[in-house]
């Protein structure tokens, strides 16, 4: 209806000059979305998007695991309203025009109640405008870019963003490496890393350290030796390189290869065993900001890290830790909830507070992002070892 | 004048019609298939123009149709605050998109301007060669303009495309390419075709009617670039790659090189066809989907199998450069020149 | 100018990959007229199978030069085998029908072979889990040469690895080696007298097929022996590599001249270089359109390439 009134208008433009000629009764306002009548299926379906292939399926398959243990607990301790819980996956590809494709295809063919997804801050972009316009909610467990959230009131977060984030590896950077001079890496493919990197630089600066270089790559690639030789005229102490375990990788032999010095840089997109394989002993003596530590002995953690081990034998990182924790902010949210449509959902879980999550207890602020401290981890002897942690 | 606008006025009327209903009966997801499925078939459409009827190979329609879908993105995106003041709102977006849409058809058109007059003078393999490398360099062009977003990307375009809107830019491209092909001057392509050197020596200006029917092709790839962004409400560069020229391709050759109706078809077939197992094997695969999951990965690697069938059992398409209907209406089939 | 002298060496290192892998386009080119498009998959194939022989070999085994011999032997085996049977059975049907049916043909096996390596499949044969296709995300290559440090200017200032030396000979050597081969053996004489005309050359009682064939196989056992060199300078291997690598040795192939074998050297080694400087000195995202810019610029001004003779079209 809307765009036959638009096709007339265009003829009665061509045709009559642009003035007058309304075009006829405007289109009826759509349909309310509102949909309350409940499905009369005994589950509550769950929608996720990750990636479960592609260049960074070790994020997505993390994360669906955590999503995965934490219905499972929910179901055994019987559900919410009556009803099993039942998540639906979508394979993403680790591109965002897919999860994009995903998230339509949850919303309008499988009608989920919410969406959770996804770890690329450039996937949850492009599904964040979506999930708004057709008002689901949607948690992202660990897209740290500020903008995500942003896009609207239907879209919230369970982890820290960017700006705490890039600050705490700057502090690191500055008051305990003593670092003057560092480089940066960034891969321009992905909203996270040049978010990112840019408030690394800010902050770096501001507290009287220096960028000396900044150079670029575009993730996937496989050779990054003219951009590591291009940095390393610079001499400088450290390379901050925030992308993702799978470059990362590589960039760090190829570093060591080139006879680079300078200490590497991270954040939590470093956060897989996939790294160690690919980056082998090039990795050792890294830093990176992290969203928790296995090695935290908190009770909260321990007992998820022994379900975790006990249902897919390895130790959880944070993406794990984080699925589990947006998954159970969902649940708790539901069971809050006086009926599972759209608004209703969304004020339920805009209200979660205190909310105990195993990667720190997590209040949801009024721009809908939780605020949590952050850790920075080392590499040390193929894995991750804690050293510190900064709160916010 | 009035013989030419009379379907068009039809088909007006009757997308109204569907819309109306779609919106009343909140089919929305037979809305995203349908819109899904009317881009294709324009894509398949306007690249059968160059790589059917003329008988050039391109594998760079991918490219074009980023022209389109930035510009016309760009313009909506800037133009999303303002409203025409006299229209309701939801109308005034409207208006706004066919703008759009145009603007970034013409963009497109012009691009294929500039690509088709040089790399024209190719033939055959090269110029094949060559569209993919306009294609891969407008891609990294794109990448590398921050106004554009960079290697990120658009986000946030507004969800204007409309069932209505995709079908009546089908509609008009499929309306096109008929008449196009029985006009004198489709003749001059099906000539350049079927002998290259043979049309120009007939006195056919070869490389003007090649670049003639490239324009229109891009064109219509750009009016599907942006129809396409505006659906998925995101326009990033890594979306218009060399695959996404590849599955235009397959539509086209599947569908017979030359066949208007064939490529439609074969367009309209190849996309519902994942969809469509993907509904089936969540209903009666695996409990946990993974044989749906796999629909989307398995899609490539047998697309890139049946173009090998394809050329290997009939070269020259299901349908050949014959129409759908051409079996039964042969004999009296006798297209008047216009 | 330390950083430019490393710059000039990551360049040779990237074109001398191109090198080789361009080489066995301008053979096939040469000899069928055909862009082998799927050429570039087939060295990604090679380079699976060169992984996979090295994952049986187990880590303790890598680095001693028996191992590396039978990793590309494996390999370039392999990649023979596979690009007999893709010439015999998709190829050789299409010779007398028109060019694009064959290019197409091409194109669908080159989509076949990336994108059916992105897929996850295993089995489990009593107990083990047996990958068969290895799935998108990239892996690391192992190190089946042992890295050592061959030349270090400056305290790290420009480091030379033997890989990279190795590389480049064995890229020269081959390239002297075809070039006998096409100039100076009985093989070679039927491969170019195939290439000039094939009809004739059958009347002339010339195996025509066997010859294609042996090309064919020829240029994809080439295609692994640069996949191999590729993974192990870039330490990772994944199933889109070949695609780009591919499309960059056919623009050097070009580039030299078509059909050309020292100008398809020439080609690489400039376009290796070129892109090296671009990514170094501007901005990395540029890489990908240096190849395609270049080739059209030639196409454009010099459709024969640098070295190639200009052809009248036969009407």
């Amino acid at each position: 209806m809307r765009s036959l009134g638009a096709v007339v208008a265009v003829l009665s433009l061509a045709f009559w000059g642009c003035e007058k000629k309304a075009a006829p009764a405007p289109a009826p306002t759509k349909a309310p979305e509102v949909a309350a009548a409940p499905a009369e299926s005994d589950t509550i379906l769950i929608g996720e998007v990750g990636s479960l292939t592609g260049s960074e399926a070790a994020f997505g398959i993390s994360t669906k695991n955590g999503i995965a243990l934490a219905v499972e607990e929910a179901n055994a301790a019987g559900g919410v309203k009556g009803k099993k819980l039942e998540v639906r996956v979508y394979d993403d590809q680790s591109k965002p025009e897919e999860a994009a494709n995903a998230t339509t295809r949850l919303i309008t063919q499988d009608k989920v109640k919410v969406v959770l997804g996804e770890v690329a801050s450039s996937n949850s972009l492009a599904m964040a405008p979506i999930a708004q316009e057709k008002k689901v909610p949607m948690i992202t467990p660990s897209s740290t870019n500020p903008k995500v959230t942003e896009v609207g009131d239907y879209i919230f977060r369970v982890c820290f963003i960017d700006p705490f984030q890039g600050f705490v590896m700057a502090k690191y950077a500055r008051d305990e490496l003593k670092f003057g001079k560092v480089a940066i890496l960034k891969d321009v493919k992905s909203a996270y890393s040049v978010g990112l990197a840019e408030v690394f630089e800010r902050k770096f600066t501001e507290m009287g350290g220096k960028i000396v270089a900044t150079e670029s790559y575009s993730k996937g690639d496989s050779d990054f030796r003219a951009q590591l030789t291009a940095l390393k005229k610079q001499k400088a102490e450290g390379i901050y390189v925030p992308g993702y375990y799978n470059d990362v990788g590589i960039i760090a032999r190829q570093a060591k290869e080139l006879g680079v010095k300078a200490v590497m840089m991270g954040g939590d997109g470093w956060d897989s065993d996939k790294l160690f394989e690919l980056g082998g002993a090039a990795v050792e003596g890294a830093f990176v900001s992290n969203h928790y530590s296995a090695e935290d002995p908190s009770p909260v953690v321990q007992n998820f890290i022994t379900k975790y081990k006990a249902k897919f034998g390895s130790v959880p990182d944070s993406l794990a830790a984080l699925g589990y924790d947006s998954a159970q902010v969902a649940i708790e949210a539901m069971k809050r909830a006086p009926d599972l449509s759209g608004p209703a959902l969304r004020d339920a879980i805009a209200q979660t507070k205190d909310f105990q999550g195993v990667a720190g207890k997590i209040s949801l602020d009024d721009k809908r992002n939780a605020v949590k401290p952050a850790v920075v981890l080392k590499v040390k002897d193929g894995k991750f070892a804690y050293v510190a942690t900064v709160n916010p | 004048m009035l013989r030419s606008l009379t379907p068009v006025a039809i088909a007006i009327a009757v997308l109204a019609l569907v819309q109306v209903l779609l919106n009343t009966f909140e089919m929305e997801f037979v809305s995203v298939l349908a819109m899904k499925v009317g881009i294709s078939v324009i894509l398949a459409v306007s690249l059968n123009i160059i790589n059917g009827m003329t008988g050039q190979f391109s594998i760079g329609h991918a490219g074009f149709m980023a022209v389109g879908a930035y510009t016309a993105s760009a313009l909506t995106l800037t133009l999303a605050d303002y409203r025409l003041s006299f229209l309701p709102p939801a109308l005034s977006d409207q208006v706004y998109f066919v703008l759009a849409l145009l603007v970034g058809g013409a963009a497109a058109a012009l691009a294929g301007f500039l690509v088709g007059l040089p790399s024209l003078r190719l033939r055959g393999d090269y110029l094949a060669i060559v569209t993919l490398g306009f294609g891969e360099i407008i891609r990294v062009v794109v990448q590398n303009s921050p106004s554009l977003g960079g290697s990120l990307g658009l986000n946030n375009v507004p969800g204007y495309t409309t069932v209505a809107m995709v079908w009546f830019w089908a509609f008009v491209v499929v309306l096109l390419a008929f008449r196009l092909s029985q006009s004198p001057h489709g003749r001059a392509l099906w000539a350049i075709r079927e002998d290259e050197v043979a049309a120009e020596a007939m006195g056919v200006d070869t490389t003007g009617y090649k670049v003639r029917a490239f324009v229109v092709s891009s064109f219509f790839a750009g009016v599907a670039g942006g129809l396409f962004t505006h659906y998925l409400r995101i326009a990033t560069p890594a979306k218009f790659d060399f695959m996404l020229s590849m599955e235009v391709v397959v539509m086209v050759v599947a569908g017979g090189l030359g066949s208007t109706t064939g490529a439609a078809t074969a367009a309209i077939f190849l996309t519902l066809l994942p969809e469509g197992l993907r509904t089936l094997f969540r209903s009666v695969g695996p409990e946990d989907g993974s044989w749906a999951d796999k629909v989307d990965q398995v899609r490539m690697p047998i697309y890139g199998l049946l173009l090998v069938i394809i050329m290997l059992t009939r070269p020259q398409g299901i349908f050949g450069r014959h129409e759908v209907w051409d079996r039964w209406l042969k004999p009296k089939k006798k297209p008047v020149p216009a | 100018m330390y950083g430019f002298l490393q710059h000039v060496i990551n360049g040779l290192a990237a074109g001398t990959i191109y090198a080789l892998v361009a080489l066995g386009y301008t053979m096939v080119y040469g000899v069928l007229k055909l862009i082998n498009f799927a050429h570039g998959d087939v060295m990604m194939v090679g380079v699976y199978v060169g992984y996979a022989v090295a994952f049986l070999l187990g880590r303790d085994s890598l680095g001693s030069t028996g191992s590396v011999l039978l990793i590309f032997a494996a390999s370039m085996a392999a990649c023979a085998l596979l690009g007999f049977l893709i010439e015999r059975f998709a190829y050789r049907p299409l010779r007398e029908k028109p060019r694009l049916t064959a290019l197409i043909t091409a194109i669908g096996i080159s989509f076949a072979l990336s994108y059916g390596f992105q897929l996850d499949a295993q089995v489990n044969v009593r107990g083990t889990q047996v990958t068969l296709l290895p799935g998108a995300a990239a892996r690391a290559f192992p190190e089946i040469i042992t890295p050592v440090e061959w030349l270090n200017i400056g305290d790290g200032e420009v480091v030379i690895w033997n890989r990279q030396v190795i590389s480049f000979l064995i890229a020269i050597g081959l390239m002297v080696g075809l070039q006998y081969l096409v100039f100076r053996t009985r093989f070679g004489r039927a491969m170019r007298a195939v290439s000039f005309d094939h009809r004739v050359a059958a009347l002339l009682g010339i195996p025509v097929d066997r010859v294609i064939a042996m090309t064919f196989m020829l240029g994809s056992s080439l295609a692994a022996a640069a996949g191999l060199l590729y993974a192990i300078k870039d330490t990772s291997v994944q199933p889109l590599m070949g695609l780009y690598v591919g499309l960059k040795a056919f623009v050097a192939a070009v580039i030299g001249g078509i059909g050309h074998v020292p100008g398809a050297l020439v080609g690489a080694l400039a376009l290796g270089l070129c892109e090296e400087f671009v990514v170094g000195y501007t901005n990395s995202s540029w890489r990908d359109a240096v190849a395609f810019g270049f080739l059209i610029v030639v196409l454009l001004l010099r459709p024969e390439g640098l070295f190639g003779r200009v052809q009248a079209e036969k009407v």
